[in-house]
């Protein structure tokens, strides 16, 4: 009855917030430019990988399955772009063909993975993705013999951009009066597509598989006895953490124009799994944040090392690639010990954690 | 017939080894429908196997149940769930960080419905489904008392209000059989009493109940019928007052 009377200020207050996210996510790409369409790059990738880690968020946040092999599903999804874009067979479908594809390509990926190893547990299931996340690299590169079909390590190059009819994503154009570059162009997609992740995301949270997801991560043999078929319900988990993973690794094909094994290391599933992870597994904003620190954070670093290094000494002395591993080491280490459950963890993550070490 | 159709189930030489240890030794025995029925015996005697047998926690090495006139394929605890067969467990376990009414919400999965495509969408049907289990939940959490206690996180509860909990998870299961894991371990003289008269309302309700116990008073008083087990092997079943005579119940208690 009186939260009636508060909701107003408090619905006020929520518009407010919304107003100020989409005016500075309006504002991004633009003020990133003045600094250079690298800029624009880098906030493209820090949006992509929000977009792959709350898909990953779903497997590991919500389901409570460590997958160490995520980037084999990016992996798929952006292969099958290249392959199927590109003058490397001569195809060339149209981006709403191949990326629906990828998305079911890679979630056949994810059943064909999850199926027979959804039984194993905590570290053997890690193991196991790990490997196959690896699998899935090493055929990248090695089958370009008898038959070339992925170009091996050379990679596959002149993938086509996203296109709508004759408005393409990787030409400058003029809309409404406004000149978007390529780089901004994708970065407004891949903006679109974060929305629709994160309400996705939000609305499996308050469902009937969401509740089954954290009941499996409770207690498993209870959720049994509750009469969730469990293995089907983690291979759900599975197979939808899978097609997102597809989604993103199709829209990195078409924006890079180029893939590669090389993209596609186990320390790129590691990284996503540290966004997650240190954000604060299962709470979204959390997961945002993580994914956006981690990628701003070293290209930052990249960026700001080398005038720092020769103002202070002269000349390089650290080269800004390793040094940005190390800071990376660092924070990762820093906020184990001093934020366990992330750095923007749910209230509930908050309490799990605090009861271990009560 | 009629005995036949009376019967709710009916274990068939039910065995159960782990390594040299026959935990579980060619058990038979029939519950009828609507009955309290008591399965005690000294610690170690095979109560909670049997539990786990019947349930799919664990595969019998040889017998077999027919349940509600139809041989369990007890491979899968959620396939036991969806006959009709829920329990509790003997070291209760709720999902301790979700809210208890969520716990009870949980024990709707196997009676809904709603996929991936309806959470996402939030059509009319999922929505008017979602309101439908909260609504029940709210109904069950009402059921075993603790309805105040509907958006406090299940291990913050006592220790009584998680049995009842767990009682009102499994409830919602719709089962025809409710097998309940030693509910009164751990509960003093008044929470045990309400016990009693929840798990009557269960059954005056149209539930079938199985129960493991400790508590003789609590037994004597509540089941129907009583089978007891002693080493694996059910060496009594009948009801309460001859039961509590039989000389080799008398020995397996007192030690012999």
């Amino acid at each position: 009855m009186t939260g009636e009377s508060r909701r107003s200020p408090r619905g006020l207050r929520q518009w407010l917030g919304l107003l100020l996210l989409v005016g500075v996510l309006l504002a991004v790409p633009f003020v990133a430019a003045l600094g250079g369409q690298a800029w624009v790059r880098i906030a493209n990738f820090a949006i992509l990988y929000v977009f792959l880690a709350l898909g990953l968020n779903i497997v590991v946040g919500y389901a409570g399955l460590l997958d160490l092999g995520y980037v084999a599903f990016y992996a798929v999804g952006a292969y099958c772009y290249a392959l199927l874009a590109s003058p490397h067979f001569g195809i060339h479908l149209p981006f709403w063909v191949i990326l629906p594809f990828g998305a079911a390509l890679a979630c056949l990926f994810g059943v064909l993975l999850g199926a027979p190893t959804l039984k194993l547990r905590g570290d053997y299931l890690a193991i196991v993705t790990l490997g196959f996340g690896e699998i899935i690299r090493i055929f990248m590169n090695n089958l370009n013999a008898p038959i070339n079909i992925t170009n091996g390590a050379q990679g596959i190059t002149l993938i086509d951009p996203i296109r709508i009819g004759e408005f393409s994503f990787a030409k400058t154009s003029t809309l409404f009066g406004i000149s978007l570059s390529g780089p901004q162009k994708y970065y407004f997609l891949l903006v679109a597509l974060a929305a629709l992740v994160i309400v996705i995301n939000i609305r499996l949270q308050n469902s009937r598989i969401g509740r089954a997801w954290q009941a499996i991560r409770e207690d498993e043999v209870a959720a049994k006895a509750c009469g969730i078929n469990t293995r089907n319900i983690k291979l759900l988990a599975f197979a939808m953490g899978a097609s997102f993973g597809g989604i993103a690794g199709g829209v990195f094909a078409a924006m890079q124009g180029f893939v590669s094994p090389e993209s596609f290391s186990l320390m790129e599933s590691i990284t996503i799994l540290a966004m997650v992870v240190l954000g604060g597994m299962g709470h979204i904003p959390g997961v945002i944040l993580g994914a956006v620190l981690l990628t701003g954070l070293p290209e930052a670093l990249r960026y700001g090392i080398e005038p720092v290094q020769k103002a202070v000494f002269g000349r390089m002395i650290i080269d800004p690639e390793s040094l940005r591993m190390l800071v990376f080491g660092l924070a990762l280490v820093l906020v184990m010990r001093f934020r366990p459950a992330g750095l923007w963890p749910s209230s509930l993550r908050r309490r799990e954690l605090s009861e271990v070490t009560d | 017939m009629a005995e036949q159709r009376q019967i709710l189930l009916a274990a068939h030489g039910v065995a159960k080894h782990f390594g040299g240890v026959k935990a579980l030794h060619d058990v038979s025995l029939t519950i009828h429908r609507g009955e309290i029925y008591g399965l005690i015996g000294p610690n170690g005697a095979g109560k909670t196997t049997f539990f786990n047998c019947l349930t799919g926690l664990y595969t019998n090495e040889s017998g077999h149940f027919v349940f509600d006139g139809v041989r369990l394929a007890a491979d899968a605890p959620h396939k036991a769930a969806a006959v009709g067969i829920a329990r509790t467990f003997q070291n209760i376990r709720l999902f301790g960080n979700m809210t208890a009414i969520e716990n009870v919400m949980v024990g709707r999965h196997l009676r809904t419905s709603a996929g991936v495509f309806g959470a996402i969408s939030r059509n009319p049907a999922t929505r008017a489904e979602e309101a439908a289990i909260a609504r029940r939940a709210d109904e069950l959490l009402h059921y075993v008392g603790i309805q105040e206690r509907a958006h406090d996180y299940a291990r913050h509860l006592s220790y009584g209000d998680q049995r009842r909990l767990e009682i009102a998870r499994a409830l919602a299961t719709e089962p025809k059989l409710l097998a309940l894991d030693e509910p009164a371990a751990g509960m003093n003289g008044t929470e045990t009493e309400a016990l009693r008269v929840l798990v009557e309302g269960i059954r005056r309700d149209g539930v079938t109940v199985l129960l493991i116990e400790h508590d003789v008073k609590l037994v004597m008083g509540l089941c129907d019928r009583v089978a007891v087990l002693d080493y694996g092997e059910k060496i009594c079943e009948d009801v309460p007052a001859v039961v509590q005579k039989d000389p080799r119940v008398i020995e397996a208690y007192l030690g012999g």
